[in-house]
């Protein structure tokens, strides 16, 4: 069999940090090659490489492609080639039909005037090659999120697909829909055409690819044939996570009291689709003192969790009721939940944590301003106190508290969004992906600063898509999939295999 | 302590943190410098028209309106929002006095007061539907332009409305009486000028002794002083030449206390505060416990009775509600604000850019006028120059 890629020595490298790390990888033609890795492996960044995101030059190494050397400029260069990508999160135009999205950018037209008659047609063909009935002219909305699957491998198709390239692809159906589209990537192969999977989902990869990659901190950690179960998912699991930790974390000495907060039968809808559950039927307690960590993959529904609690800025919680020492609080408003003592540190501090275009000293008192007012009016050389305090206790590294923070370092934004929070003295934080996108020294410094909140007498959640991370600085863990808690367990007597086997068997 | 040492820098930071600092503001200091740019052209120009003591007057009566509507568009735009429907708003509030003065005989005090009122509901509405049902500002006050121009005509049927009692018209045409009662100069407006002058001074030297004391003075000393001698020199000037004319207009004791009371609620209160952080980051301020909703809300509603009481002043100063009045003025306003250095995507703006951007536009009009340069060529040297100042914000942000 020959190969219909190869990619040699790729190295990508981001300011301060190398993603991808002389990572190799061939798919021979006809085969269907599944990527695994941890959230922050490389395999989105190797994926870029290939499809073109990433021009070529801003990488080192090379790509071999149906045996020529390949320098992709731009996507339209790669798809020209056949190669197609298709993300996790779907690239079609909501308000337009089937047939239009299918041939976006690629219509059928003459003089600019497009053929509907053709268009339709080949789109009527198009979507029984992939199983699909439905009229060409719906519109996509008015599908399910697997039927808007399906009309973008119809898409790839429409391109004359060599390669075909699927970021997660079944994250978000059920599971009879996502039985049908690994049916449909076996269809493919029969006519030859190649296919890279990733997926988190270990059951589904073993059961459809015919050999795996596996990525680890950038770098090609194995690269196996899994046909009959050779690969066997302890293997994969253990390839995937197999890194050693030492002192990457300040060591825990936890004094945990009472219970502080006690949630039962969280239950929440998704914004839009209302059928599906967000939260399905959780319950926790956090005591005080303590560090509890919730581990689960991206879109297991962490985050819509913590939003919900926390004033129902999340969906529409349709069940369950929170008690803060024994007695049931309202927090169905976000000032509400501020009032309870809840703090609710977001992923995503550029988009949600900051008023980026405002200095550190208008940041850090916004979720309490009363308490630097007198009479609603803003003693100012009280609030630059309090900034200039919180830039010290939290090493904020600053030219001056008047300094924007869209200026600054991730570290120190999230810092920032940190002290904003400490500002507001809550009696409970949960803490979403607090060191996502941030250097190791400062992940250090964050940290530290949960240990100390803690042997305050606080109770802090913390949210976390890197599972060495949560056993490095919690105390106790919940473990969440697909909107429901599947596992519960100290710390130490957690692993990391342990976990995924959780979240992998939960799925079955 | 000596004086100067307080208000000082460090010497080693000095040249670094003045050039650093000249960036960072460059845009305030932009905009005064091209008021003052502005005037002493058109004065040249004019031949000395442009401050002469009736002119100054009439400038001051004529921007009225303009500003203090910019000062409500101000806070409408940096919480993120705009408001097209001043204009027509403006006019509906000068005919419903008009009716309700001429034709139905009510007191001037109550049709004020229900006019303000009637202001504040229209706003009220109009922020209700942007703030609660997320229907995007400008679609909704664009209905409300058309509506309240249609309701405008309604309530005129057509026809011109007036005079109106000399008691309403002193807001817009009186004066503040002169206590001295000196002949031919009008000692009260300068003891004003005079007065204002050195409380505004108490208070910059007062702050920025405390920030020197909490280490966070960051202007240097230099354009301190000189900010401040400008802004004196102005102050005293202008009501010397007031002075010597028939001295303080009512309406200017109006906008200073609107742009002192806003200024104040912009800078230093919580709800000011959050204005800015919705506007800034709406996402970040709910999830920081600030209810949004409620603030795009009032902003809304406090345009709407500014609104108000521009129409007040402009029938009053017309003495006639026609259905024309306040056509286009939105344009006017709007300009004032983007001129002041407000940005389109909120959070970003000052009262007293406001205000400035709202006199640059005064002073075109008015200099022009004088000039004789036709109407149509006003609207496109107008319209470069909003051009103009919002291409240098986006340059300057660009390469800061």
């Amino acid at each position: 069999m020959d190969n219909i890629l190869e990619m040699r020595g790729i190295t990508k490298e981001f300011p301060g940090v190398k993603a991808l790390d002389n990572v190799n990888m061939t798919v021979r033609r006809g085969e269907i090659r599944a990527l695994v890795g941890e959230n922050g492996a490389g395999k989105s960044t190797l994926m870029k490489v290939l499809s073109g995101v990433y021009p070529h030059g801003s990488y080192d190494g090379e790509i071999i492609y149906e045996g020529r050397p390949m320098a992709f400029r731009t996507i339209a260069d790669s798809e020209r080639e056949g190669i197609i990508i298709i993300h996790q999160e779907l690239a079609l135009v909501p308000g337009l039909s089937i047939a239009e999205n299918i041939f976006l950018g690629n219509e059928i037209a003459r003089r600019g005037i497009i053929d509907w008659r053709e268009t339709h047609q080949r789109t009527a063909a198009l979507l029984e090659k992939v199983g699909l009935r439905e009229n060409p002219e719906t519109r996509v909305d008015e599908l399910g999120l697997g039927k808007q699957q399906l009309v973008e491998i119809a898409k790839a198709l429409s391109k004359e697909v060599k390669l075909l390239i699927l970021d997660e692809p079944t994250s978000s159906l059920n599971e009879k829909d996502s039985d049908a589209l690994l049916e449909l990537l076996h269809d493919f192969r029969a006519q030859g055409i190649s296919a890279i999977l990733i997926s988190h989902k270990l059951n589904e990869v073993s059961k459809v690819a015919d050999s795996i990659t596996v990525l680890r901190d950038g770098a090609t950690v194995s690269h196996k044939d899994c046909a009959g179960g050779s690969y066997s998912e302890a293997d994969i699991i253990r390839d995937m996570v197999g890194r050693s930790l030492s002192n990457r974390y300040p060591p825990r000495h936890p004094k945990i009291g009472e219970t502080v907060m006690e949630v039962r039968n969280w239950t929440v809808r998704h914004p839009t689709h209302s059928e599906r559950l967000a939260v399905d039927n959780v319950s926790f307690h956090v005591r005080r003192g303590e560090v509890l960590g919730i581990a689960g993959l991206m879109g297991a529904g962490r985050t819509e969790l913590a939003m919900s609690l926390f004033g129902g800025s999340y969906g529409t919680v349709v069940g369950g009721e929170v008690l803060l020492h024994g007695k049931p609080v309202d927090v169905s408003s976000i000032p509400k939940a501020i009032k309870a003592g809840l703090a609710y540190v977001t992923e995503d501090r550029k988009g949600c944590g900051l008023v980026l275009g405002d200095t550190i000293r208008r940041n850090v008192p916004l979720a309490n301003l009363e308490a630097i007012a007198v009479n609603t009016v803003i003693d100012s050389s009280r609030e630059a106190g309090v900034a200039v305090d919180y830039r010290g206790m939290l090493n904020i590294k600053c030219a001056s508290i008047e300094q924007e923070t869209v200026n600054l370092s991730g570290g120190n934004q999230q810092k920032v969004v940190l002290a904003k929070w400490l500002f507001s003295d809550p009696e409970i934080l949960i803490l979403d992906e607090p060191t996502r996108g941030i250097d190791v020294g400062a992940k250090f410094e964050i940290y530290v600063i949960i240990d100390k909140l803690a042997a305050q007498g606080k109770s802090v959640i913390v949210i976390s898509s890197e599972m060495p991370e949560l056993l490095g600085i919690t105390d106790r863990l919940y473990v969440m999939n697909e909107g429901r808690f599947v596992g519960e367990m100290p710390t130490p007597e957690a692993t990391q295999e342990k976990i995924m086997s959780m979240i992998i068997n939960s799925g079955e | 302590m000596d004086q100067a040492q307080i208000l000082a820098p460090p010497a080693a930071e000095r040249p670094k943190a003045s050039k650093g600092f000249i960036r960072k503001h460059l845009r305030e200091y932009g905009i005064l410098f091209a008021l003052i740019v502005i005037m002493a052209f058109f004065q040249i120009a004019t031949g000395g028209i442009l401050l002469r003591p009736v002119n100054l007057t009439n400038l001051v009566l004529q921007n009225s309106y303009i500003v203090i509507m910019a000062i409500g568009m101000l806070l409408v735009i940096v919480s993120g929002h705009i408001d097209l429907s001043v204009g027509s708003v403006l006019g509906f509030i000068g005919a419903l006095a008009a009716v309700m003065i001429v034709h139905w005989n009510m007191h001037y005090v109550l049709v004020a007061i229900l006019c303000l009122g009637m202001g504040a509901l229209i706003g009220a509405v109009q922020g209700f539907w942007v703030a609660y049902y997320k229907i995007p500002s400008f679609i909704v006050t664009l209905a409300g332009m058309l509506v309240f121009k249609g309701l405008t005509l309604w309530l005129l049927a057509g026809q011109s409305i007036g005079p109106f009692p000399q008691d309403f018209r002193l807001i817009a045409s009186g004066f503040v009486p002169d206590i001295f009662g000196m002949e031919g100069f009008n000692l009260l407006s300068l003891v004003a000028g005079l007065t204002v002058s050195a409380v505004l001074l108490g208070f910059a030297v007062h702050n920025r002794r405390r920030q020197a004391k909490s280490g966070l003075v960051d202007e240097p000393l230099a354009f301190f002083i000189g900010k401040y001698a400008l802004i004196i020199f102005a102050l005293i000037g202008g009501s010397y030449l007031l002075a010597t004319f028939r001295g303080l207009p009512n309406v200017l004791i109006i906008m200073a206390l609107l742009i002192a009371i806003y200024s104040f609620i912009a800078n230093r209160t919580t709800i000011g505060r959050r204005i800015y952080a919705v506007g800034g980051n709406e996402k970040a301020a709910k999830l920081s416990g600030i209810r949004s909703e409620r603030l795009v809300f009032l902003t809304f509603a406090n345009m709407g009775m500014l609104a108000a009481l521009a129409g007040l002043v402009f029938a009053a100063r017309l003495n006639t509600a026609t259905p024309k009045a306040g056509l286009a003025f939105e344009l006017d306003v709007i300009a004032a604000v983007f001129i002041g250095g407000a940005s389109m995507s909120g959070g970003v703006g000052t009262i007293i850019g406001a205000v400035v951007g709202a006199f640059i536009m005064g002073v075109m009009n008015n200099g022009m006028s004088i000039l004789g340069v036709g109407i149509d060529w006003q609207q496109v040297i107008k319209g470069l120059v909003l051009l103009a100042a919002v291409v240098f914000d986006i340059y300057n942000k660009n390469k800061g």
